[in-house]
């Protein structure tokens, strides 16, 4: 055992890495540079050799690196992502975002926003995607959530009366082909009909196939090419081309059907008769040109409907709320703040940021909590675990195995397990308990409140994390040289001071690994206070759970999540400062 | 109140015709999807323990003796249904194809756009008599597009019989869970809002059929809450349903709700001090759902299992094992005696008209409003 204090600078011996530092310090030294016997300068062939080394040592750990950043940091990143993502919201109700922007947050928006929200609504419910933006602004405000679910059935009457003003008009309106013509962009219009041609052979070939296995294999599995707007289309009906093209893609892709077969939702009529009302529909030639202006002059004597009170008065009397109106407008960008609001007892709302109602402030009373008992936890370590390392280092050795085995012996019996014991042994009828009253420590009447409550947490994960304790210290002791406790009592040194004095520094980097260890490790504790937590002694992360696995909130759980984790980090770091990493010792 | 106060009527009158009906069992019509390619394998997702057991029972060995080459791998993950297909459908890789859920997360499921809408009439064989699978399910069970119901149980009491302190008196009203004069000791609640602020609001003097509307308000919120707190420190909060009957056995609670299936076994199977009561027990429904985005041979195996899995004669056959009411009218006069005890179910059934008399049902769709609110709120209550 040496004294000597080892850096790596200090290190000697032949290692490429002090050769190179040898180049350098001579080069600094000298007047020119150290030459290799090739005549460049001996750093920079050095360097040369030395970078396969390190190259083939990369690819060494490579497999590790990649499988830690695929399975590891990737999920926890792409996770923790979702804590700001939200783009939900403007994905599924585009229209309705862009028209509110003119809105002033008081009173019920204009009819032109309803009628961006019909449409939009009506291209959600047919994606199902109607009740995931219900859930997702439910969050925010209590309600929206039915409100969605119950608009979804009912938007699709949007439009009916236009529909049938049309159709009344022309029966060709009623015709797939017509919108198709109409909508569709000539080379898709050729390529479908061709896939329609060759799909209507394979069919026939099928039909006269004998055998159920030849029928299978003249499966014509080929998808229809995918529907594309025309030109024309896009410049002379904008709204109905637009709507008509999500249509389009619905029916191909949810219901694997063809537009050329479907007649168009009723929404894609009544967009016709806004575009056609607002003087649109220019540019179409031969009969289409005939079909849209007969149709452009009779809209001036159409029946139109009121959107607005449409929804208001059929659907649901929330729709005139302004706390619906503003809850989508405040969570209408892409990215929110919204859910880390949320996770500090915060919230979004249309006025801006306020805090959550008094009675619903549970987060920060969580994060102290958290902190307060993973410390008492990890001083109740030091505390048990220190004399147990203590004893373990300096009892002989065959003593000291023995003892060893009873401290591993729990750390290897499933975390579960020992939980559950803790339950039948601290509950009211429990062990404890019972032994207490039969000694007469405590009467029948009033025994100890063990469990469901902080007092279980501490206890039991304290003796769940006791390990982590121990070993690290047992490791650091183990090392410290018992000549120095002896020497310092011999120099008159009563026992007190040689522990404190002398021993006890030595040990100070086997607490230190403890107690990082056993504080990180319980910070995150989850299945204890579960178990035994009852609802005082429950943690930061049984919330995180809630949220992942029943409220599906995950947002919320990302950013509960990533404050959690910031918080070691911080933690960690003012841990380097006042005690110094380097003094860390796991051994 | 709904139709499942009667729907089960049928239990009370049982005679021995039951029997009968049993060693008939009208052939239910072949599948729809039978003669189709289909799968050999299927992942059915379920609860675990005895419920488990009698779907084991009472469909999943008949369905494999009739097609032996198919194999079933169980997951008892339904507590954590929702996350787990929401975390598949978001990997793009569903491993499971049939999976067991409350009511309330079926919906959730169906609104996420996670489970597969179905049409009842194409997933479930029409009743013996010739009744359509809808109308013999009827439109209360049918709460959800995606939704295959199976059973109707309840969250109810159980009390510890022999209670000292009690001087020989038994709780038989729902507001005796709030005395504490009259009954001291321990009760287990669970650990979330749902039925505990209805049956707060129940005993400080809200009508049933009010108890939702002044549940939305901030008032009635504060109000349920503070009735809670009268039995705040002297209860202990259950998350799983195994605890309750844990904690009566123990003699850890004297009072404690869970689901009646597992008071049930407690009584009956393990024959604890324990007594059920079922005044204002708040039923609720479990069933299956189809996850989205199956492939097709797997979809027809489970279409075909579920065909046979849903008719009348295995629905009243699992209640045979377990005693939560079938989810079809036409199977409540076949239930008959417990398969291993040999005793009459009926009485024991959640629907038995002696045990409905002032039960309510779970409002899914304002709990899927309100949830979140409530559930903030509650836990904040709590942690207090």
């Amino acid at each position: 055992m040496s004294d000597a204090v080892h850096g790596p600078d200090q290190v000697t011996g032949a290692t490429p890495d002090n050769v190179i530092r040898n180049a350098d310090r001579a080069a600094r030294s000298d007047d020119g540079p150290v030459l290799a016997a090739d005549g460049r300068p001996l750093k920079q062939s050095l360097n040369r050799a030395l970078r396969t080394q390190k190259l083939r040592a990369l690819a060494l750990i490579a497999p590790l690196l990649l499988f830690i950043i695929v399975t590891f940091i990737a999920p926890i990143a792409d996770m923790l992502f979702r804590s700001v993502e939200n783009e939900i919201v403007s994905e599924t109700l585009p229209r309705t975002i862009v028209a509110l922007e003119g809105w002033d947050g008081g009173g019920a928006p204009d009819e032109e926003v309803y009628r961006a929200l019909a449409a939009d609504l009506v291209v959600a419910s047919e994606l199902k995607n109607h009740t995931r933006v219900g859930s997702r602004l439910n969050y925010e405000t209590t309600g929206i959530s039915s409100l969605f679910r119950q608009t979804g059935r009912d938007v699709d009457e949007i439009g009916e009366i236009h529909a049938d003003q049309f159709i009344e008009l022309d029966p060709a309106w009623e015709e797939p082909a017509t919108w198709v013509a109409l909508m569709g962009d000539e080379g898709w219009i050729e390529r479908q009909a061709d896939w329609k041609d060759r799909k209507d052979a394979a069919e026939a070939e099928q039909e006269a196939a004998e055998t159920r296995v030849e029928r299978r294999a003249l499966d014509f599995t080929e998808p229809e090419p995918r529907f594309r707007l025309s030109e024309t289309a896009q410049q002379a009906l904008p709204r109905t081309a637009r709507i008509y093209a999500q249509f389009a893609q619905v029916i191909q892709a949810e219901e694997s059907d063809s537009p050329t077969e479907e007649e168009p939702w009723n929404i894609v009529y009544q967009a016709l008769y806004e575009d056609l009302s607002a003087g649109q529909g220019q540019g179409y030639e031969g009969r289409l040109s005939e079909l849209v202006s007969e149709a452009r002059d009779a809209v001036t004597g159409f029946e139109d409907q009121d959107i607005k009170t449409y929804f208001i008065e059929e659907i649901d009397e929330d729709w005139a709320d302004p706390k619906i109106w503003g809850t989508i407008d405040a969570f209408s960008d892409r990215y929110t703040a919204g859910y880390f609001l949320s996770a500090i007892d915060m919230q979004l709302t249309p006025q801006g940021i306020e805090p959550q109602p008094e009675g619903q402030q549970i987060y920060g009373l969580l994060f102290q909590r958290t902190m307060f008992m993973s410390l008492t936890i990890m001083f109740s370590c030091i505390l048990l675990g220190y004399p147990v390392a203590f004893l373990l280092s300096n009892l002989p050795l065959r003593t000291s195995n023995l003892l060893m085995i009873l401290v591993l012996l729990p750390f290897w019996t499933s975390l579960l397990v020992r939980t559950s014991a803790w339950k039948v042994l601290l509950q009211e009828q429990g062990v404890i308990n019972d032994i207490l009253v039969w000694i007469g420590l405590v009467g029948d009447g009033n025994r100890l409140q063990l469990i469901n409550n902080q007092t279980g947490t501490i206890i039991a994960m304290t003796h769940i994390l006791l390990p982590f304790m121990i070993l690290p210290l047992y490791s650091v002791m183990k090392t410290i040289p018992p000549q120095y406790v002896r020497a310092a009592r011999s120099l008159g040194a009563t026992p007190w001071t040689a522990f404190w004095r002398v021993y006890f520094p030595q040990s100070v980097p086997g607490i230190g690994a403890g107690c990082i260890l056993v504080f990180i490790l319980s910070i995150g504790y989850y299945i204890t206070p579960e178990l035994v937590g009852g609802t005082t002694g429950t943690f930061i992360s049984n919330r995180i759970a809630y949220h992942i696995s029943s409220s599906l909130n995950w947002g919320l759980a990302a950013a509960l999540g990533s404050i959690l984790l910031a918080l070691v980090l911080v933690l960690y770091y003012l841990y380097d400062r006042i005690v110094g990493i380097d003094n860390v010792s796991l051994g | 109140m709904m139709r499942l106060n009667g729907f089960l009527m049928g239990t009370a009158v049982l005679s021995l015709t039951a029997a009968g009906a049993v060693a008939q069992d009208g052939q239910t019509p072949e599948s729809p999807v039978a003669g189709q390619p289909m799968a050999n394998e299927m992942t059915i997702v379920s609860w675990g323990g005895a419920y488990q057991e009698s779907q084991l029972k009472a469909y999943v060995e008949p369905y494999l003796e009739m097609h032996p080459e198919v194999s079933v791998t169980w997951d008892e993950s339904s507590a954590e249904a929702v996350a787990g297909m929401r975390a598949q459908a978001e990997a793009n890789n569903i491993t499971w194809d049939l999976v067991d859920v409350t009511a309330a997360d079926a919906m959730r499921l169906c609104d996420e756009g996670l489970a597969m809408e179905v049409d009842i009439n194409e997933i479930a064989a029409p009743a013996p008599d010739g009744t359509e699978a809808e109308e013999d399910f009827g439109e209360d069970m049918l709460v959800s597009d995606c939704f295959i119901p199976q059973i109707a149980y309840s969250y109810t009491f159980g009390y510890r019989t022999g209670v000292e302190e009690w001087n020989g008196e038994t709780p038989d009203d729902i507001c005796d869970v709030f005395d504490l004069e009259t009954f001291p000791g321990r009760r287990s609640l669970e650990k979330r809002p749902h039925n505990n602020m209805e049956w707060a609001l129940m005993c400080d003097g809200v009508p049933q059929d009010e108890i939702y509307d002044v549940l939305e308000t901030t008032e009635g919120q504060d109000r349920a809450l503070a009735k809670l707190d009268t039995i705040k420190d002297q209860t202990v909060w259950w998350t799983s349903g195994a605890d309750t009957p844990q904690l009566l056995a123990d003699g850890e609670v004297v009072f404690g709700s869970t689901y009646n299936g597992r008071l049930f076994s407690l009584i009956a199977e393990q024959d604890q001090p324990v007594e059920m009561m079922w005044d204002a027990q708040s039923y609720d429904l479990d069933g299956w759902v189809i996850p989205a985005g199956l492939d097709e041979e797997t979809l027809n195996r489970v279409k075909d299992f579920l065909w046979f899995a849903t008719d009348t004669q295995r629905l009243a056959d699992q209640a045979k094992y377990i005693s939560y009411g079938p989810a079809r009218d036409s199977s409540a006069p076949l239930v008959g005696q417990h398969a291993e005890l040999g005793i009459e179910m009926a009485p024991h059934m959640p629907t038995n008209p002696e045990n409905s008399e002032n039960s309510f049902v779970q409002n899914y769709e304002w709990w899927a409003d309100y949830r979140d609110d409530l559930d903030a709120k509650f836990q904040a209550w709590l942690a207090q």
